[in-house]
């Protein structure tokens, strides 16, 4: 259980770190979902690892259960990344459309452009 | 009065889904409303001030559920501070953007100006690290759509690299959270600082990552190296207003280092044994030397500015380094004057690029309007920035200075800030010289007066208006030095404050004793 749960959150890092270095906007953002997907099982690992565990308290007797909190956070990790995500996706979108080619980093930055018309002035 | 302390919260969160949905087809009412609503948050921040100056630092449980269970906002003299500063801020910039017609440029930029408002008083007043987190998300996703508010390419294009940086950043902050819960339990900044403090030096491994992981994300959001190179790309393309307002984003970064790393990860700490100093120096050094040599090799005026942002980060978080209360609030002081000359400059540079026709390129060309007029508007900021009397960045670096004295890293940072100091002054006396008296000189080109009279294109005289907010951040910058006694005594108690984290956890947890 531990092996697999600390094996899936560090596949996924690694995957998602990797995408994120081809510097073109869909692999980036299918990279920041894997990095999202490797923090929300690595928050679950958090509270510590138990099966079949109920998140609440149990007055009846001592019977185990799980931490509640890590669950609350990994939902609220999940909500905000699927917004981010979406937000992501619009703002890559609209930089597609604008500038033809999907490329994260600015070669052509204005810099650039005014450098070479100065040269060729 | 305990109500007060969630109301910088709630009036832009409520304000800005009614600008949204309610008179997006409406610009005059947005900016009414807008208005209103930033008028009474400042007021209720200089009402908060007022309050915290006591010294009682006020803890609000949210949901009245007793710390450290439930979420709680903590008021104490840095977070009024940091509130008061932000109202004063915003203030300025919506007065910019609606004279300048920026806010008309594209959709929702009231709802949004409100929303990262709320974002920026919620991580200001938050007491709960994971809140803290989601005050961030909050206050990126609004600057998300702030910075590409008006659209263009190369604006998309910069506005979707600071999208994944900061995408990145917040899974890194996660991460640390993750990490900093399991090795203790709990995410409350109070009951943080106790348990990290009660921990064995055997189980420091996990919290020192943790320690390193967090300074890691703030320090992506205060534009530390080696985290920095973000902020030169998205400031100098953002809008001149949102920009200006960006200012004290990178200060929500330093406010959460000064904070969680002096009250959880202090230098008090056994297990983390002044950690976050020794790598927070080198990194400010570093980052301090990168906006000195960015600002003399700029050839644009927005980069330039922004690489300007970067070296006022370095200055500060050199102090913030010490991890002392002296330096602190030497630091808050210099924190609260970088936040203004940024401002002051960035509002001038929209003034003076969107009246020439080569733009923000450091370049002679004829003089456009009222030379004059922003000619002594640059000089007065880039004295600001730049750290030379009678303004209030040379008290701020003076200060600074000072508090070092006594620290170890004394001379490479004395070295740091003067030579930075130096190399800034010059970068920004060029381009003063280019941009405002090298046009002077150049000849007129003959025009045909005539065609000149009808030409629509020519560059209009700024408006009272468009000319007051550059003025008022100039003002609040020699209203600081005029009144550095007071402030700094403020400050002082402030990071005094600070420093006494039983009183912070005093009064957080101290609550569930009586209840």
């Amino acid at each position: 259980m531990e092996l697999l749960v600390a094996s899936s959150v560090g596949v996924l890092t690694a995957g998602g770190v990797y995408l994120i270095l081809r510097l073109r906007a869909f692999p980036v953002i299918l990279g920041l979902a894997l990095l999202s997907y490797a923090v929300n099982i690595f928050l679950f690992s958090t509270g510590r690892l138990l099966v079949n565990a109920p998140p609440v308290l149990n007055k009846y007797g001592d019977a185990v259960n799980t931490d509640p909190l890590p669950q609350a956070l990994v939902l609220t990790a999940i909500v905000i990344s699927f917004g981010m995500t979406a937000v992501l996706v619009m703002i890559a979108l609209g930089a597609f459309l604008e500038a033809d080619h999907d490329k994260i980093d600015m070669t052509d930055e204005p810099e650039a452009e005014a450098m070479g018309e100065e040269r060729g002035a | 009065m305990s109500h007060w302390i969630i109301a910088p919260v709630v009036l832009p969160a409520v304000l800005a889904p009614i600008i949204a949905f309610v008179m997006r087809h409406d610009i005059g009412l947005a900016r009414a409303a807008s208005f209103a609503g930033t008028i009474a948050l400042a007021a209720i921040c200089i009402g908060l001030t007022v309050a915290a100056a006591g010294g009682e630092t006020v803890s609000y449980e949210l949901g009245n559920w007793p710390a450290p269970f439930g979420i709680v906002l903590v008021l104490d003299r840095l977070s009024a501070v940091m509130l008061l500063l932000t109202s004063m801020l915003a203030l300025i910039v919506l007065v910019h953007a609606v004279a300048t017609g920026w806010d008309a440029r594209g959709r929702h930029f009231h709802a949004l100006f409100q929303f990262q408002l709320m974002g920026i008083c919620g991580a200001f007043l938050t007491g709960d690290a994971f809140n803290l987190f989601v005050f961030f998300e909050v206050l990126l996703i609004a600057s998300y759509g702030l910075m590409i508010h008006g659209g263009g390419r190369v604006r998309l294009q910069a506005g979707l690299q600071y999208v994944v940086m900061n995408l990145a950043g917040s899974t890194l902050f996660l991460f640390a959270l993750g990490t900093l819960y399991a090795a203790t339990g709990t995410l409350n900044i109070a009951d943080l600082a106790e348990k990290v403090r009660a921990l064995p030096v055997e189980d420091a491994a996990l919290v020192r990552s943790a320690a390193i992981m967090l300074m890691i994300v703030f320090a992506v959001k205060a534009a530390l190296f080696p985290v920095q190179f973000w902020l030169p790309g998205t400031y100098s393309n953002a809008p001149a207003p949102v920009a200006a307002l960006f200012a004290i984003m990178t200060k929500v970064g330093a406010y959460a280092i000064i904070r969680v790393h002096s009250v959880v990860f202090g230098p008090d700490v056994p297990v983390l044994a002044g950690l976050p100093g020794t790598w927070l120096m080198p990194a400010a050094i570093v980052t301090l030397a990168i906006g000195a040599i960015g600002v003399l090799g700029a050839r644009r005026l927005m980069p330039l500015l922004s690489f300007s942002v970067v070296g006022s980060m370095g200055t500060m978080m050199i102090a913030v380094a010490a991890f002392t209360p002296e330096a602190t609030s030497a630091a808050l002081y210099y924190l609260v004057h970088s936040t203004f000359s940024a401002a002051a400059l960035f509002l001038l540079a929209d003034l003076v690029v969107s009246r020439r026709e080569t733009g923000d390129l450091l370049k002679a060309q004829m003089p456009t309007v009222q030379n004059g007029l922003f000619a002594a508007l640059f000089f007065a900021g880039a004295i600001g920035m730049a750290g030379m009397p009678p303004l209030s960045g040379f008290l701020g670096k003076l200060l600074i200075l000072d508090a070092m004295r006594t620290t170890p890293e004394m001379t490479i940072a004395f070295v740091a800030i003067l030579v930075g100091s130096l190399l800034t002054i010059v970068g920004f006396a060029r381009a003063g010289s280019i941009l405002f008296w090298k046009s002077t000189a150049m000849e007129p080109v003959e025009i045909d007066p005539a065609a000149d009279a009808v030409d629509p294109e020519a560059p209009q005289a700024a408006g009272v208006l468009q000319v007051v907010p550059t003025f008022a951040a100039l003002a609040l910058l020699a209203g600081l030095a005029a009144f550095a006694g007071p402030v700094s005594a403020y400050l002082n108690a402030a990071s005094g404050q600070l420093f006494d984290s039983s009183g912070y956890v005093e009064a957080v947890l101290g609550q569930d004793a009586e209840g």
